[in-house]
């Protein structure tokens, strides 16, 4: 078994164990802990695909960014020591179920459908390469999505601000 | 592509984990932790997005700059969600999902 096929397993192992995990402890903070081992383990599955940009921007933007966000805003709503109480039943098996049946479903269609590798060379994904096609706008050319979540992170972040800005007097709000 | 991996490899770890995903978002009854459910869901189609390019079309880079997009609305997501609860516990001081139907007008 080599290196790489060793690593594949390990980085799989520890997604699939700790999004388990993240889900079922009953502890808030901790689950926060466990979605960013997931989250760190799928940017090791992007280095292997030699996909370094994307294992960088996941590394940065979900792991250091969303992460760090979800953990303060646990820190600012609930006390350290909350626990959950347990789901109730039904809803735990709706939830099982609904999985099982999902993940049957889905995979034996994968599994029954055959995919023909690509045979042209690799691309070789360096800056210049992302760069060129991001901001192009002719063929494999990328720029009205970049514009449009240009967009998007603004009113996000504006709305952000909005929404989670404290009322100073209630009777002057229109 | 990776050597002595096939692509169906993957796609059973992006199947699994997206379940699991959904299975938190059905028996999770905090609104953070719902947010954390959602977070799984997207990276799992982000492996999806990845994987495909890699190995069906590895002269082309749809699937990177779609993750890449993906990656920025969840931020975008993540960021009005977390303002939404804060504004929520600040009003009914949890933000447990069955105390939250007092929004309604």
């Amino acid at each position: 078994m080599s290196m790489n096929v060793l690593m594949f397993y390990l980085f799989s192992g520890i997604i699939l164990l700790f999004s388990l995990l993240s889900i079922t402890t009953r502890r808030i903070l901790r689950a926060a802990v466990y979605l960013l081992f997931v989250l760190v383990a799928t940017s090791g599955l992007y280095f292997m695909l030699k996909y370094q940009f994307m294992a960088a921007v996941q590394l940065t933007l979900y792991a250091g960014g969303i992460v760090v966000l979800i953990i303060f805003s646990i820190l600012l709503t609930h006390h350290i020591t909350h626990r959950f109480k347990h789901p109730n039943i039904t809803k735990l098996l709706m939830g099982i179920g609904a999985a099982v049946v999902g993940i049957g479903l889905v995979l034996t269609t994968i599994l029954s459908h055959s995919f023909q590798a690509g045979t042209a060379p690799e691309l070789p994904v360096d800056m210049t390469v992302i760069g060129n096609q991001l901001l192009s706008t002719g063929k494999n050319g990328y720029v009205l999505p970049f514009e449009l979540i240009s967009i998007l992170l603004l009113a996000a972040m504006i709305a952000a601000i909005v929404i989670a800005k404290k009322e100073k007097n209630k009777n002057t709000e229109i | 592509m990776i050597q002595g991996i096939p692509l169906e490899h993957f796609l059973i770890v992006s199947t699994i984990m997206f379940f699991i995903g959904v299975c938190g978002f059905i028996i999770r009854r905090n609104l953070i932790t719902m947010l954390m459910a959602i977070e799984l869901i997207l990276n799992s189609v982000n492996i999806n997005f990845v994987v495909f390019n890699r190995y069906l079309y590895p002269d082309q880079l749809q699937g990177q700059f779609f993750s890449l997009f993906i990656v920025g609305i969840a931020a975008a997501e993540a960021s009005v969600a977390i303002a939404l609860i804060i504004n929520i516990y600040r009003n009914m001081k949890n933000i447990e999902v069955e105390n939250v139907n007092e929004m309604k007008f």
